[in-house]
């Protein structure tokens, strides 16, 4: 069938739409930025390929209808058993260099032992997690979910046992991460099924129907375009690659047409972008040489804590005011935070102040770029950070008066999804 | 401006160089000649009174952003920073300063002379003064004079304004140069001088407004900034100036003729693909790179600001032979870094409306504050006026640390995306106001 890519390569993560011939999103695909970015790339192309297919299943499916099913549940169910299957996969070459690694080490006479003990109970633990609906592949990547399970299961070793483990996975997930499973679809859904519950049983048939044909379906791009930090690295020719700030704004307006302001705040640049009527970029102002109003900053406060990036949000919107945070450098910001921890503060309120902080710095690129206009639409991977949002919707009322801001949960594909569209257009163009 | 560019060479080139060589070879012959030295600076500079006492300019920025293509800045910023220079100050006054303390060698190798005088113009910069304050320190023996330039905040040049500079140069400045040289200001002299420079401005403008055919046959910026290079320096009111100036314009005229576009680095641009006007310096540490940034995908320069910072006009100034004195005040008054931010917004306007631009590009100079501060203001307002593509963009006069490639072209991928954008849906989208 006629699909368009999109591919956003950013510093932290990457992200990929698919689009169908009318423009509409079919599947969505992301992945953690890795050192090799061909691989994220692939990962998070094979990712949306996946979500398209299921997108395309349930189409059918549901046309095919019989009796009413709650499908939108049948399909959370089948895609978490999907995903445990791909994450199984790669917990299992995990495994299997980590066992490797310390095959020879006879420092400790138990330590493989000890190993195979904490893999095991990292993956009973996962598995779990994925059937019980609290995970899935857009907000956890395989690296994050196993490294912190793993450090929960050794944790209660000795010292030495937990930094030697430490060091065995340091060692292993690297060259693992940066390797590409293929899956077949049809196989892989098959095998969901199967750890599908069982009162779920009744439409398996229904499914398995139009798995086949599904899975037959050609989803190779018509066209394709690269975006984000790292394009220029992605294995595509000139004309396949993209500004991100175009594709951003092309995003955004897309959704929200009577955007005339974008502020996209990414893992190291912060992006403020006026956008016309068309979607055309009239102006933009990008932080330079500096991270400090970007997600990172969040990403190095969290390692700071010794908490995930996905807590901070939640612990900042517990906060009963902001502690005054001075710091405009990422590094100095982690002192000051101890600083104000050693004095009593609480700590939610000082995630309140970095919070706050970063949108402050974010708001004078903004203001630098002429402001925000109506409609507003805030985006990147920040978006998702509860508190964030919070301050940047008080601080766009305070500094520019009763605007429209639009969040949407996709936020963090509108430059995906803005890359897609310029390919659907020129195909559009060209026809 | 450039003595370094190992290019595909014209005449007029040539002959450029050749000038320069000979003026700082006499610059390194003061002591054999008797010749005495006036260091002033370019913007509104008196380059013709310099010249009728037969003394020769030294133009400190100049050294700089030759030191800066002669990739030496960073050296001499170095220098400066070690005897407590901070960061943030002009890394042209650091540069300067910096290659005075390592033994005042010049930028074709040979010593410069210590300066007789020091002729200080106020002329928008306020560093300027900073700047020769310190340099008075390091030669006490040098004669100051300073010439007071009051900034034109209303727009317009004021006859009481033409009067107080005039007032300065009868009573304390022409004074000051007398006792330097020894000898009285020849009226005739200077006149003739005057009436030299009149010639070379209307080459000059010649060759910036053929910019308005398409293709351009010069690039206002890049090009620009070697086609200033006589008339902002040391040569401005000497034959040999108006020599070049006519070499050059007959260069310009046939490559119009031929439809010809400007002449790179890497050879002639053959499709001349986005007319651009630019606003601040460009970047001397990286020169040739930044230049590329922009031949590359075929963007010409139409109009640039910059080349106007030694004296403007634009709008018909022209040194004059008849009102030696008040020409040079006008012409002070006049010089881009003393107008006021409306009046850059006209000049800008100006360029883009006479040469059919596509967008504008904004240079904005990390260590210049003076300069820089109210760039943005001015990208908005003409953004509004104009509805066409703004590229803003950060570097510095010398200070190599402050040019980080892969920020800046990521910015002009983005912008000329923005340009052909347009181009492609909206081919009618520019306001012409």
């Amino acid at each position: 069938m006629i699909v368009y890519l999109g591919i956003d390569l950013g510093s932290t993560t990457s992200k990929a739409i698919i689009l169908d011939p009318t423009g509409e999103i079919i599947g969505r695909g992301i992945t953690n930025t890795r050192s090799d970015y061909n691989v994220a790339a692939e990962i998070a192309r094979m990712e949306a390929e996946f979500n398209s297919r299921f997108s395309l299943l349930r189409r059918r499916v549901e046309a095919d209808g019989g009796s009413p099913v709650e499908w939108a549940r049948i399909f959370d169910l089948l895609d978490s058993r999907f995903h445990f299957l791909q994450y199984l996969s790669r917990h299992e070459r995990l495994a299997t260099a980590m066992t490797d690694s310390i095959k020879h080490d006879s420092s400790r006479a138990d330590l493989a032992e000890r190993l195979q003990a904490a893999l095991q109970q990292t993956l009973e633990a996962i598995r779990t997690r994925f059937f019980d609906g609290q995970v899935n592949s857009t907000s956890q990547f395989f690296r994050d979910l196993f490294s912190a399970t793993f450090m929960r299961m050794i944790d209660k070793f000795d010292r030495l046992t937990f930094d030697r483990l430490v060091s065995v996975y340091d060692r292993s997930i690297n060259p693992v991460e940066n390797q590409i499973i293929s899956f077949d679809f049809a196989e892989l859904t098959e095998r969901s099924l199967e750890l599908m519950p069982a009162e779920t049983g009744i439409v398996w048939p229904l499914i398995r129907k139009y798995l086949r044909e599904v899975a037959a379906i050609s989803l190779d791009p018509t066209d394709y375009i690269g975006t984000g930090y790292g394009r220029q690295l992605l294995p595509f020719e000139e004309k396949h690659i993209k500004s991100e700030i175009l594709c951003h704004a092309l995003g955004a307006h897309d959704y929200f047409p009577e955007t005339r302001t974008v502020l996209d705040i990414g893992g190291q640049d912060t992006k403020a972008i006026q956008v016309d009527e068309h979607g055309l970029v009239t102006s933009f102002q990008m932080n330079d040489r500096c991270a400090a109003g970007c997600g990172r900053y969040l990403g190095y406060i969290a390692d700071e804590m010794s908490i995930s990036v996905s807590e901070l949000g939640p612990l900042a919107m517990a906060a009963d005011h902001e502690t005054n945070i001075c710091s405009t450098c990422t590094v100095f910001a982690g002192a000051e935070l101890r600083e104000h921890l050693n004095l009593g503060e609480r700590k939610e309120n000082v995630l309140a102040g970095l919070h706050l902080a970063i949108v402050q710095r974010a708001f004078a690129l903004l203001a630098r770029s002429g402001g925000a206009r109506n409609e507003f639409t805030f985006t990147g991977g920040v978006a998702r950070n509860a508190a964030v949002v919070k301050y940047v919707s008080n601080m766009t009322r305070t500094n520019y008066g009763e605007l429209t801001i639009n969040l949407h949960p996709d936020s963090i594909f509108m430059g995906a999804l803005g890359a897609a569209i310029f390919g659907l257009r020129r195909k559009g163009a060209h026809a | 401006m450039g003595l370094t560019m190992d290019v595909q060479k014209e005449n007029s080139m040539i002959k450029q160089k050749q000038m320069l060589s000979d003026h700082f070879m006499a610059l390194s012959q003061v002591k054999e000649t008797g010749k005495k030295v006036a260091y002033t600076f370019v913007p509104g500079n008196l380059t013709e009174l310099i010249t009728a006492f037969d003394m020769l300019p030294v133009y400190p920025e100049i050294n700089s952003l030759q030191s800066g293509m002669r990739k030496k800045s960073g050296d001499f910023i170095r220098e400066a920073e070690d005897v407590g220079y901070p960061e943030d100050v002009c890394s042209y006054v650091k540069c300067d300063i910096g290659m005075m303390l390592q033994g005042n060698i010049g930028p074709t190798d040979q010593l410069l002379p210590s300066p007789d005088i020091l002729l200080l113009s106020y002329t928008g910069c306020f560093v300027f003064m900073k700047w020769f304050e310190n340099l008075r320190r390091l030669y006490p023996h040098a004669e100051i004079a300073m010439l007071h330039i009051p900034y034109q905040a209303d727009g317009r040049v004021d006859p009481a304004a033409v009067k107080y500079i005039k007032d300065q140069l009868t009573k304390d400045v022409i004074p000051k140069f007398e006792k330097v040289a020894g000898k009285r200001l020849s009226d005739t002299v200077l006149a003739e001088c005057l009436s030299r420079s009149a010639v070379a401005e209307d080459l000059l403008m010649n060759v910036f407004e053929s910019a308005r055919h398409k293709p351009s046959p010069i690039d206002a910026y890049f090009g620009g900034v070697y086609y200033i290079g006589p008339i902002f320096t040391s040569f401005r009111g000497s034959p040999a100036c108006v020599g070049y100036y006519e070499e050059l314009w007959k260069e310009v005229q046939y490559r119009i003729a031929h439809k010809l576009g400007p002449i790179t680095p890497d050879g002639a641009i053959t499709e001349e693909k986005y007319r651009l006007v630019v606003e601040g310096p460009p970047n001397w540490t990286n020169f040739r790179d930044f230049w590329k940034l922009f031949y590359d995908h075929g963007a010409v320069f139409v109009g640039s600001t910059y080349t106007r910072v030694g004296g403007l006009y634009d709008y018909g100034f022209r040194h004059s032979p008849d009102d030696p004195l008040g020409s040079l005040a006008e012409y002070c008054l006049g010089c881009y870094t003393n107008r006021n931010l409306p009046q850059r917004i006209e000049l800008i306007e100006k360029f883009i409306t006479d040469c059919d631009a596509d967008g504008l590009v904004i240079n904005s100079i990390k260590s210049c504050n003076s300069f820089s501060a109210g760039q943005l203001a001015m990208m908005r307002d003409i953004e509004e006026r104009r509805g066409i593509p703004v590229g803003f963009i950060e570097t510095d006069l010398v200070d190599p640390r402050y040019y980080s490639y892969s920020n800046i072209k990521n910015r002009l991928d983005s912008f000329f995306q923005m340009l052909e954008q347009r181009k492609e849906l909206q081919p009618r989208a520019r306001v012409i106001a």
